[in-house]
């Protein structure tokens, strides 16, 4: 066996994660950042995911950072920045907001589909490594039923449902408890 | 079996990461979840992840010493940071967007919520990028930042540190970590840096005095080497890995 090397830990995004990340919302004018919170997928359905995260007091917190990363609606992942995006909660509302489309299957690991599913990554002040979990749609009931991610989900799998809003076709809401009786599932994946 | 032919990414070692919840730094009590996480095997939406070429970056951007000048040069000791991105199995990463931010000379940030009574300086911004070379190599040139203080447990000080983000070929290496500088009395006392309780792992953090790589009457330098998941390599699936 090689010896291997040792990961470097992780360390906490802290609260001006913004400057680095998404410089304009720390108010740092940068060309051609690049990175949004738009995916730019051309094939799928264009859907609008929003939410806000909580804390263990029900907080709202309002300097988080997500990213997710995704296929296209034929279940194909891209080679350059398409499929990736990132924005941070409102400074007031700690509302978050992606601009995507509807991913499509991706294979597991024997090959069978997975139903369509975001990975998605939050990061904060008081988060010591980032939290890895993934959006799947609550109305992909048959997709969710065979899926070997969300089965292996002892007891929770409803927090990772996106819940279509009932006013506004094709938006869906995704709130993430870090902790509490509503805590979202998270994966070391 | 398909699972054959995928070459899994070893999984964390969360004994050498910090855990979720670090009371001594207050911040992570209620931001940290009570379950534990749930083990789950790499399949290819962690596989995958977005990629970031050269010709992404501006020139100016992985130079804090020259990418916001208003007026002049900004206040600060001049430093490089430079170092190597492996992996767990000694590769080099290519290609890794390396994202970076940190505090000024005086310990305050140019950011919208930081009210740190230390005056911003109008000629840095304390954010740059960089995407590693062939070999994993990345450079920055910036200042060295200083300590501030936040609060925690009561008031408390953070020693000298650059906030760093790594995008490398796959989601499942994502890291955002901070460095730290060789010598500075405040680390032990950091209970950010103490969320990490292997003293191997915290040494791992700290950036060490580089003076061959110092650029003579112009700036110091440290080195900082940067490691990121590795795969396994099974000798079976030699032709099929990815
Ligand atoms: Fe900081």
């Amino acid at each position: 066996m090689n010896k291997r090397l040792k990961e470097t830990p992780s360390q906490t995004a802290g609260p001006y994660v913004h400057i680095g990340l998404l410089p304009a919302a720390a108010g740092i004018e940068v060309e051609h950042h690049g990175i949004s919170s738009r995916t730019n997928l051309e094939k799928g359905i264009p859907v609008i995911i929003t939410g806000v995260v909580r804390d263990g007091a029900g907080e709202i917190v309002t300097d988080a950072l997500l990213e997710i990363w995704q296929s296209d609606g034929d279940g194909k992942f891209h080679d350059g920045r398409k499929g990736f995006a990132r924005c941070h909660t409102d400074y007031d509302s700690g509302e978050f907001r992606f601009e995507t489309v509807k991913p499509g299957s991706v294979a597991w690991r024997d090959g069978s589909p997975q139903a369509p599913h975001i990975t998605l990554l939050v990061f904060a002040r008081g988060i010591n490594m980032h939290l890895h979990t993934r959006i799947y749609f609550a109305d992909e009931t048959e997709a969710n039923a065979c899926d070997p991610v969300l089965n292996a989900i002892p007891d929770g799998r409803e927090t990772l449902l996106a819940k279509p809003d009932a006013k506004s076709n094709n938006s869906y809401r995704f709130d993430v408890s870090l902790q509490g009786d509503a805590e979202t599932v998270f994966f070391d994946i | 079996m398909a699972s054959d032919t995928i070459s899994d990414y070893y999984p964390r070692d969360r004994s050498w990461h910090p855990k979720g919840l670090t009371p001594a730094y207050n911040s992570s009590v209620l931001r940290s979840p009570k379950r534990a996480l749930l083990q789950m095997p790499t399949s290819l939406s962690e596989t995958s992840g977005p990629v970031f070429g050269h010709n992404f970056l501006s020139e100016q951007d992985s130079d804090m010493l020259s990418n916001a000048i208003v007026d002049g040069d900004p206040v600060g000791e001049r430093i490089i940071v430079s170092g190597r991105v492996l992996d767990e199995n000694a590769r080099p990463q290519a290609s890794v967007l390396i994202e970076a931010w940190q505090a000024n000379a005086g310990g305050r940030y140019r950011h919208v919520r930081d009210g740190y009574l230390a005056p911003l300086d109008k000629n840095f911004s304390g954010y740059g990028r960089c995407v590693s070379d062939e070999q994993g190599n990345y450079t920055f040139r910036t200042l060295r930042p200083g300590p501030y203080p936040y609060a925690n447990n009561g008031p408390a000080w953070r020693p000298a540190h650059i906030h760093l983000s790594l995008l490398g070929a796959a989601f499942a290496q994502r890291l955002v970590t901070q460095f730290y500088f060789e010598g500075d009395p405040l680390i032990k006392h950091c209970a950010i840096v103490n969320s990490v309780s292997d003293p191997a792992a915290v040494d791992r953090l700290v950036a060490k005095l580089d003076l061959e790589n110092a650029a003579p009457f112009d700036a110091l330098a440290y080195r900082f080497d940067i490691v990121l998941r590795g795969r396994n390599e099974t000798p079976l699936d030699a032709g099929h890995g990815r």
